[in-house]
């Protein structure tokens, strides 16, 4: 569960975020839409602890531990997991290492032993199958040459192999035909789970076509402006977001 | 003579005054009856030298043929680093060792130098040794073969299969007709600045011998070599390998090197018989100087084999993180028909250090082949260059050439560059040339992070998965150490 009250972040002293206040109860899945510049992947670098993201107010609270005073690193091992809308290259450490190496070293801060290879191995392969990752492409550096949509689908199976229990998917809709768009929403929808709960940052309904919000809210100007059902995310689609715009 | 010869083979001390400041004004005798040369270099300091080493009248000829030649040339500034002339009058070319401030224990050591040896699992005994602290042994022994018998036993085994593994100045007066056979014939004397002033006064070094169809039992290491003390500034290398033998050499060490002298301009000369292979596989890690690059030791090095013989092949393999300015190119002269040079490198820079280092591959024999894969990585606010020549003569028919340089630059305020010189005479040569250059930033280490990586080991991976081809090539316990070397002297530049 994740619990932001009235979040403020800034950007070279610019105010981005300004005082937003959300909960996201395990189990649920919420969206958050909103125009261009309100704030949405500003959001998502906060809550991971993106350096140069100063947190000016408020708190976030990921199980009623308060992720703001930890590293990125500490969230992420905490259950934090960040699909990015622009996944980045790491060249030179092949995939499934790039993984197992941070998957280890999340289990080791949790105080848990390490993975062992077999096991980690069977894992991916199970992953990879139910993504249609080619095993071809787990043994190259991870995200080198790939496509736009391999690289999100890349996404996907790095957080089903880490096992987060917050997930926060940025854009991912982006870059993806309608094809790859159905096999992210499948890898996303299986994991969902009553422990385990995700904010989903999009601009487009589409993509909640294919994963079933229980929530929409709207952002802008840096706060939540307005929260319903999955149908909000219709209404959107047809009336877009001027009304908030001109509100604010 | 033994005495004289424990003298020379003791750290050989010269200051540059002018450089490190008073820290050298101490522990230093003009008295000619005691170990030391007066300060300077004339036809009397080497004259000096070559008596102290008990040299033959050849040899000494040969150094005074060289200094006479140095007197004419003038220092190189065409390399991609900058440093202060050294003033070669102000330098001691032969001196009793300076005595170490003694150590009682390894409690007075630099705390910082202490945690690099815990980090590269460095056993307490050989700490101590290298730190110089009091009644430590004085040889240098390997972290797996502790001790002196080991490495005795290590002698007789090579003696018996024929191999000569000693001190050049042994082989100097042992083996004078090998010597004057090969010695400066891969490097001539005027080759350059440098490589002559090597010739007029080295200090010591190694010589080997492989005899004809031998395959030396093990790999060669300076640690193993009995006096394997400090050679001092001027090193000098003779490799030969005679017809249809291997030997696979290593040279240096993943422990900091701390040493007095800030001026090194040793010669490597490699010469391979037909069929003979050479794998000559360096870690050097001499002292960088501080965050702002004082007192780090300038590593000017002349690196030459020849590959005489029919189907020769040289391996170079190098891994550098060490000294304030490094300026070297290991080459491969590939004269026989058919034979085969190598490179492979990582040069590591951080901080303030500068280094200018490639390869040259000469091709003038038939069929003649050569690869070169060159990794550089810079931090802080280091500068690299990759600076290479292939070329071809006319005929050096069907001559290849495959080479690869990648560049790594970790944060915003570091260089790397790359001057590939291609000369290629002859139609039939066939070269190909691949260059890359990645920028490791924040955003890339903040991806890393985000998956549960903390900055040390996503910067490790991320290295360790650059270098990779290269640490393959190298003999397996020294790619172990040299991995962790490579991790430890980037740590802290991300971010």
């Amino acid at each position: 569960m994740l619990e932001i009250k009235n979040l403020k972040v800034e950007i070279d002293g610019k105010l981005i975020t300004n005082g937003l206040s959300l909960t996201v109860p395990d189990g649920e899945v919420h969206a958050i839409m909103g125009p261009n510049g309100a704030g949405k992947s500003t959001l998502s670098y906060a809550l991971s602890g993106r350096p140069n993201y100063e947190i000016t107010g408020g708190s976030a609270l990921l199980n009623g531990k308060d992720i703001l005073a930890l590293e990125p690193e500490e969230r992420a091992a905490e259950g934090l997991f960040l699909s990015f809308q622009y996944p980045l290259e790491i060249p030179g450490v092949p995939t499934l290492t790039f993984i197992r190496t941070a998957l280890n070293e999340q289990r080791k801060y949790r105080g848990e032993d390490e993975i062992s290879a077999p096991a980690f191995m069977k894992l991916a392969r199970e992953a990879a199958s139910r993504l249609k990752i080619d095993n071809e492409m787990l043994k190259r550096p991870l995200n080198v040459g790939f496509s736009g949509g391999e690289k999100k689908r890349m996404e996907i199976f790095q957080m089903e192999l880490l096992q987060p229990n917050f997930m926060i998917l940025d854009e991912t809709d982006s870059g993806l035909d309608i094809d790859a768009l159905r096999v992210v929403a499948d890898g996303v929808n299986y994991m969902r789970a009553p422990n385990r709960s995700m904010l989903v940052i999009t601009h487009y309904q589409r993509l909640l076509d294919y994963i079933k919000p229980d929530k929409v809210h709207v952002l802008a100007n840096g706060k939540i402006v307005d929260t319903g059902g999955p149908e909000l995310a219709l209404e959107l689609e047809k009336s877009g977001y001027d009304k908030y715009e001109v509100a604010a | 003579m033994e005495n004289i010869k424990e003298n020379i083979d003791k750290e050989t001390v010269k200051a540059v005054a002018e450089l490190e400041g008073d820290k050298y004004k101490y522990g230093f005798s003009t008295d000619i009856e005691s170990e030391t040369a007066p300060i300077g270099l004339s036809e009397d300091t080497i004259r000096f030298i070559s008596a102290k080493k008990n040299e033959p009248q050849w040899m000494l000829d040969w150094r005074l043929k060289a200094y006479e030649r140095w007197l004419q040339m003038d220092e190189p500034h065409w390399a991609n680093v900058h440093y202060p002339e050294p003033k070669f009058n102000e330098i001691y070319y032969y001196s009793a060792p300076k005595q170490k401030p003694e150590l009682n224990s390894l409690d007075e050591v630099d705390p910082k130098l202490l945690e690099t040896y815990k980090k590269l699992g460095i056993p307490i005994r050989e700490q101590e040794v290298l730190a110089g602290v009091k009644g430590a042994p004085k040889v240098a022994v390997d972290a797996v073969f502790d001790s002196v018998s080991v490495a005795t036993t290590f002698r007789k085994e090579l003696s018996e299969a024929g191999v000569i593994f000693c001190s050049i100045s042994e082989a100097i007066r042992e083996y004078p007709e090998l010597v004057q056979k090969y010695l400066g014939t891969v490097v001539p004397q005027s080759d350059n600045f440098y490589a002559t002033l090597n010739c007029a006064v080295f200090s010591d070094g190694t010589f080997v011998y492989i005899p004809k169809g031998v395959r030396c039992p093990m790999e060669l290491s300076t640690y193993f070599r009995i006096n394997a003390e400090n050679t001092g500034q001027f090193e000098r290398t003779l490799i030969i390998a005679d017809e249809d033998s291997y030997v696979s050499y290593l040279e240096g060490c993943t422990a900091p090197m701390r040493d007095e002298n800030q001026l090194h301009a040793a010669v490597v000369e490699l010469v391979a018989l037909d069929n003979a292979e050479i794998r000559y596989s360096t870690v050097q890690n001499w002292y960088p100087g501080d965050e702002n690059g004082k007192g780090g030791i300038y590593n000017f090095v002349t690196k030459r084999a020849d590959c005489r013989g029919k189907k020769s092949k040289v391996s170079w393999t190098q891994v550098e993180t060490g000294s304030a300015v490094t300026w070297k190119y290991p080459s491969c002269i590939l004269r026989g028909d058919e034979s085969v040079g190598e490179f492979y490198s990582i040069a590591v820079t951080n901080n303030l250090q500068q280094a200018d280092t490639g390869t040259k591959m000469i091709h003038l024999g038939k069929n003649t082949s050569s690869r070169i894969i060159s990794k550089g990585i810079s931090a802080g606010r280091s500068n690299q260059t990759y600076r290479g020549l292939v070329s071809a003569h006319a005929k050096a028919l069907n001559a290849r050439n495959f080479t690869q340089c990648d560049s790594l630059l970790i944060g915003s305020k570091c260089g790397a560059h790359t001057v590939p010189y291609i000369e290629n005479n002859c139609m039939s040569a066939v070269f190909e040339h691949e260059a890359t250059t990645t920028k490791l930033g924040e955003d890339q280490l903040f991806y890393c992070r985000q998956r549960g990586l903390s900055e040390e080991s996503a910067t490790a991976l991320l290295v360790n998965g650059f270098v990779r081809d290269v640490m393959q090539k190298l003999p397996m316990e020294f790619a172990v150490e040299a991995q962790k070397l490579v991790a430890i002297s980037l740590e802290g530049s991300v971010g």
